[in-house]
């Protein structure tokens, strides 16, 4: 119900939405459950386990009942707090966790199921027959125990990070948050200022009061004002921080969108990463319930949240309302409604010291023990003594007291502090390095105290960076806050403490008789803690019931560990912008065009996009693309984009000894203008990578890696020379975006380079040297993957395209044309070159046959390590080739014809293969134990996977042209 | 977490690679017994506290650094350059 | 002979959102310039002939439309003028490995905000100021030229993807506009 001259809403702007497809009427500044609670909307969804019908408890992020899922153009959303989603035009929400309508839920079946539904009563219930576990028992509890569902669609909705950075995080807008930011923000520091909620306050918006002699209100407007002016002050409303991280990092989830209507491209939510050299947690206090038989009915709710609704939204949940508290604060709660013209039927105070004086009945040293009212309460059983007295009501306000929000304290494996005076846990101080407690966060309840620690906090924060400031703190209510501890009332009943996971008292007790008597173990068992709410509400209550079970005080009984995030934190907007493609950047060549123009499937290789094929008419398998290509490399040329490979310029007088440490053969002895193959270890012995080298200068070198390892290359570079000769005269530079290159293979490859350089020149197999292409300085190399003839091609990226459009034409007017991965794969495993198939990080240069490419005459990175025993010998599986001529697959396992094909007597493994139309077989390359002592043996190849077992033939992994006689031509 | 580069200034972690403990950097001479680069290589303390590790500031000036943190408070007390480390 | 016509990595496209503009321009040549231990004096003498010095950290140098920015330890890109005879240091051609986007316009710091994970505002970043961190996942240089604008080079095969990620967050802040932050 709405009352009259309440309230923050804007009257002056109805807003229509829609829920369970009833449509209903709010206001701007409406929460969705403000909204329904001025509609009479008590019931709003049905409980975890139970499926016990439920209201809303509280007016915040920490809200278990009201979770409901709101249905957007493009998504739903579950789990959705009524509490938090602000109402707006067109808005359509729907209540979740029922089967049929909420009001006649189908599965409320299961709370006359309680008994069998206690604690643990997955692993009791469930056990036999085992094989229905996965096929009937599982999809059948995941059906009934839900959280709400999703559309089973891609979600379209924008998201968000950004990275932020300040001087002073105030984290909270309260009267202790305000307090902080005013005092930073008047020394000028950079102050970010986050609230959770959409208007900044806390509870001076719901609690009133005066401060400074104005009423709250003004008090708040008045700072917000002079906040909003300040240039070295940023705001964040709608942003909860939750998590904070090493270094002065939190993080922070604003909610951008959820409140309006879906527009393109404003996102929905952001996750801001915020650096802060000082950062005030002045998060408040959350409320907590009492647990009594049957204390979660729709009507029941968080006193503090009573008052929000009142004072803050023009709303009463209720006609007849009781309000069941032990703080003094509490009572206000009761003046306010009647003050507001609300019957306030009864005051229940557990202190039997508590004062009687109110305007209403008041029942010192009574406490409520039951409830009646199937979809809301309708009235409550209060004990006093021995006498029971039943009192008519719609709405019971509860409080047990509160909780400081200390959970970001504890996100850095701090443990909070238990106060007596309190009956609560305080944050331990100093337990995030730069982040302070104030207000009700550490403890302080009254606003007085609040304003106080803010503006201390503020000041020292303010101090540490230098600056000075002088402000003075307004005058306000400082109440001393007495509490006596009441965590559940005596009584027989179920009793709810987590109510979002439907745990209850008896829960916990049966926990602890059962043995889970730490406070992990009873969370773990009961499921407490676990639900979206992650235990505000509940937890405290909780450990202090497990306390009282297992004869423990509180402080022995220790807290579970508060992680981040606070809030639930969407993957889409913690991973935003990385979907499908944005997951990494797409490098692409500068063929890219003229190979999609040619209607090449482009693969990934790496980051980089590259040709898998050039199909032409007629081929309809990739196969007939690729066999044709490989015949065109063998019989004619071909052409293909290399520049992927890594290319790092390398200079110096000593840059010819850096690449002797760095490589395990020597090349400080190679020829200006030569190019030598090269062969790099890590420092324990395996193979790092591979390579050719070329000297262009006497001090001035060009390494090429494979694609795949070029960052990693350039990193090991860059740790070997500033590790263990930063003193060298070398310098290098990756120059792989710097030039396009293009392989031109076959026997027409001469020819064809020929016809486009400006002069002629005659290089030698692994010969380089610098040639003008129309104009252009390029580079020109005499070096092959294919097994051919075969030139690279380097020209400045810029002119990439035009060279390749030009190569290509050129080529297939001499019956050759552009090849592809698959094509250049095949041409390579058939000569037995090998790439990171082979060299996977666990191979050693004996392995791969090139023992004797580890120079003898000079150390070099990874010659030791590749010296010891196990590296080396007859043990190991070393690379061969296999023939056959049924099909084979990389990662198949070989074994000896004729035994068990079991993991002892593996010998070995398929890393590539192809069907090779030059050999006319499938040819492999593999690794087998003893491998180059067993060539002509014959092997078992199984793969298990693809359902392959075949018999291969061992052989020399060079299959095409063992001498070599076509690459010097 | 963040980083203060001796370069680049204070960073964030996304920034960094983390290779390992600063052992790496002293490697055995060339002919030193196997023993040695066994230990080089593959043995390491794992401590709480004070430890000295490389990263490399892979994103930003490619410098390979030496920081002295504390496994336990995370505080981070002191980053070198490789390059120009007293040796 | 072939007819090698130059291309660059988005072929000069640009894009205005919001009152932001993103655009990519020629900067020129771009050479590294990577001191030798002891290369310094010398080194400094070459670039003296250009009315230039090697930058500290986090810098550039701009003269008569040469740019010389801070790359890593004894190393800078020389930018927008060829290369002089310079002793002591390797020289590198780098022209064509980069792509070079110009952004500007007063909400470009928020653009970058999105993607950028260190502060680049004003006071935290000054006129003058070259940065090598990320542009999301990818290495880049970010040069700040003016109070409102950046150049941001990237790997030039990965041009597209900074494009489009700096056009979403120019649509996302444009979209939000209102906002302070």
């Amino acid at each position: 119900m709405r009352v009259d001259g309440k309230g923050l809403i804007d009257r002056t702007k109805p807003v229509r939405f829609c829920f369970d497809g009833r449509d209903y009427a709010g206001y701007k500044g409406d929460t969705l459950a403000s909204a329904l609670l001025a509609n009479d909307v008590r019931l709003v969804g049905r409980s975890f386990k139970y499926h016990r019908p439920r209201g809303v408890l509280t007016a915040g992020s920490e809200e278990p009942n009201a979770l409901v899922e709101v249905v957007g153009p493009s998504n739903q959303t579950p789990n959705v707090r009524a509490t938090v989603q602000e109402v707006f035009e067109g808005l359509v929400a729907q209540s979740q966790n029922r089967l049929g309508s909420l009001r006649f839920d189908l599965l409320a079946v299961n709370d006359y199921l309680s008994p069998f539904l206690s604690a643990g009563f997955y692993y009791k219930t469930f056990m036999w027959p085992r094989a229905f576990w996965e096929g009937l028992y599982e999809p059948l509890i995941r059906r009934a125990a839900g959280l709400g569902s999703l559309s089973g669609r891609h979600d379209e909705g924008v998201y968000e990070k950004a990275f932020a950075f300040c001087d002073v995080l105030v984290i909270g807008s309260g009267p202790a948050g305000l307090m902080a930011a005013l005092t930073a923000g008047r020394a000028g520091a950079d102050v970010i200022l986050c609230e959770e909620s959409h208007a900044l306050g806390g509870r001076l918006l719901s609690d009133g009061g005066t401060i400074g002699g104005l009423p709250a209100g003004d008090w708040v407007a008045q700072v917000v004002a002079e906040l909003e002016a300040l240039p070295n002050v940023r705001i964040m409303v709608r942003t909860t921080v939750t998590g904070a991280y090493d270094h002065g990092t939190y993080g922070a989830l604003e909610r951008v969108g959820l409140h309006k209507p879906a527009r393109p491209n404003l996102p929905r939510e952001c996750f801001w990463r915020i650096v802060a050299k000082h950062a005030v947690l002045a998060s408040g206090a959350l409320e907590r319930p009492v647990a009594f038989e049957n204390n979660d009915r729709p009507g029941i709710m968080m006193a503090s949240a009573v008052r929000t609704y009142l004072n803050r939204y023009g709303v009463v949940p209720g006609r007849r309302v009781t309000l069941f508290a032990n703080t003094d604060q509490a009572r206000g709660v009761a003046r306010d409604l009647m003050a507001a013209g609300v019957t306030v039927a009864a005051i229940v105070d557990p202190r039997p010291d508590a004062s009687s004086v109110e305007d209403c009945p008041v029942h010192v040293g009574a406490e409520v023990v039951g409830s009646r009212g199937r979809l809301g309460l309708s009235g409550i059983q209060v004990r006093k003594g021995s006498e029971i007295i039943e009192i008519e009501t719609d709405c019971l306000a509860m409080s047990g007291g509160w909780n400081p929000t200390l959970h970001l304290t504890c996100h850095m494996n701090g443990r909070p502090r238990w106060s007596e005076e309190l009956a609560a846990f305080v944050p331990m101080e100093g337990a995030v390095p730069g982040l302070v407690a104030v207000g009700a966060a550490n403890g302080s309840f009254s606003t007085h105290g609040a304003l106080v620690t803010g503006h201390a906090a503020a000041l020292k924060a303010v101090e540490a960076l230098g600056r000075k400031v002088s402000v003075a703190v307004p005058e306000a209510e400082d109440m001393p806050y007495r509490i006596k501890a009441l965590w559940a009332v005596e009584g027989t009943g179920r009793a709810w403490l987590d109510f979002a996971n439907d745990v209850t008292t008896k829960d916990v007790k049966l926990a602890a008789q059962e043995g889970f008597r730490s406070v992990e173990h009873m969370k773990r068992y009961t499921t407490q803690g676990m639900a979206p709410d992650q235990g505000k509400n509940s937890n405290v209550a909780a450990l202090a019931v497990l306390a009282d079970a297992t004869g423990r005080g509180i402080p022995e009984t220790g807290t579970t560990t508060f992680r981040p995030p606070y809030v639930p934190v969407s993957i889409a907007a913690m991973g935003a912008g990385g979907r499908a493609e944005g997951f990494a950047p797409q490098r692409f060549l500068t063929s890219d065009q003229a190979s999609r123009d040619r209607g090449a499937p482009m693969i990934e290789a790496g980051l980089w996009y590259r040709p898998s094929y050039f199909p032409k008419p007629g081929e309809t398998t990739w196969r007939e693309a690729c066999d044709r290509e490989v015949r065109m490399v063998r019989e004619t040329v071909g052409i293909a984009d290399v520049s992927t490979l890594g290319k790092i310029d390398i200079q110096g007088r000593d840059a010819g000894r850096f690449l002797d440490f760095v490589y395990t053969n020597t090349f400080s002895t190679l020829p200006v203008g030569r190019v030598r193959y090269g062969l790099m270890l890590r420092e324990d012995g395996h193979v790092l990578d591979d390579g050719t080298s070329a000297r262009l200068g006497e001090n001035h070198y060009l390494m090429t890696t494979t694609t795949a390892a070029a960052g990693l290359v350039m990193r090991h570079l860059d740790f070997v020379h500033q590790a263990f000769c930063a003193d060298w005269q070398v310098r290098f530079i990756s120059v792989t975006e710097a030039w396009a290159q293009f392989a031109v293979a076959g026997p027409k490859a001469r020819e064809l380079v020929l016809s486009f350089l400006e002069t002629p020149v005659e290089l030698p197999f692994m010969g380089v040297a610098p040639v003008r292409i129309g104009g252009v300085d390029g580079r020109l190399f005499r070096i092959s993957f294919s097994g051919e003839e075969g030139y690279e091609i380097a020209v400045p990226t810029r002119y990439g395209e035009a060279l390749f459009r030009d190569l290509v034409a050129r080529a297939e007017t001499m019956g050759g044309g552009p090849y592809g991965m698959e094509a250049l794969n095949v041409l390579r495993i058939e000569k037995g070159f090998i790439t990171h198939a082979e060299i996977h990080g666990r191979v050693t240069a004996h392995d791969i046959g090139m023992e004797k490419m580890v120079s003898a005459k000079k150390d070099c990175i990874g010659k030791a390590a590749a010296t010891r025993p196990g590296m080396w010998g007859p043990e190991r599986e070393q690379l061969v080739g296999l023939k056959t001529h049924a099909p084979i697959s990389a990662g198949a396992h070989l074994f000896v014809p004729g035994t068990e094909v079991h993991r002892e007597t593996d010998q070995g493994y398929v890393t590539s293969v192809c069907w090779s139309p030059t050999v006319g077989a499938w040819l492999g390359l593999a690794f087998l134990k003893d491998g180059r002592a067993r060539h002509g043996e014959k092997i078992r190849l199984v793969d298990h996977l693809r359902g392959l077992d075949v018999i291969c033939e061992v052989c020399d992994p060079v299959f095409h042209d063992p001498e070599g006689e076509k690459l010097r031509a | 977490m963040r980083l203060t580069c001796p370069l680049c200034g204070e960073r964030d972690r996304r920034e960094f690679y983390y290779y390992g403990a600063e052992d790496y950097l002293h490697r055995p001479s060339e002919g030193a017994p196997l023993s040695e680069w066994d230990s080089y290589l593959h043995l390491r303390d794992n401590v709480a506290g004070v430890v000295r590790d490389l990263w490399y500031h892979e994103a930003g000036c490619a410098q390979w650094l030496v920081v002295t943190r504390n496994t336990v408070t995370h505080e981070i007390s002191g980053v070198e350059l490789v390059a120009e480390r007293a040796k | 002979m072939p007819d090698l016509i130059a291309k660059s990595a988005l072929e000069g496209r640009s894009l205005a959102l919001g009152g932001v503009t993103l655009a990519e321009v020629d900067p020129g040549p771009i050479t590294s310039i990577a001191l030798y231990p002891g290369g310094t004096k010398t080194a400094a003498k070459g670039l003296r002939t250009l009315g230039l010095a090697m930058p500290g950290p986090n810098s550039f140098i701009e003269k008569k439309g040469a740019r010389i920015v801070w790359t890593g330890r004894e190393q800078a890109f020389l930018i927008g003028v060829a290369p002089p005879a310079i002793e002591g240091a390797a020289l590198t051609d780098q022209s064509d490995g980069w792509a070079v986007l110009a952004l500007s316009g007063v909400a470009a710091v928020e653009v970058l905000a999105r993607l950028v994970p260190v502060d680049l505002r004003l006071a935290a970043c000054p006129v003058g100021t070259a940065l090598r961190t990320q542009v999301n996942h990818m290495n880049a240089v970010i040069l700040r030229t003016g109070d409102y604008g950046f150049e941001i080079l990237v790997f030039r095969s990965m041009a597209r993807t900074a494009w489009h990620e700096i056009e979403n967050a120019m649509h996302m802040v444009q979209a939000r506009a209102g906002t302070k932050i």
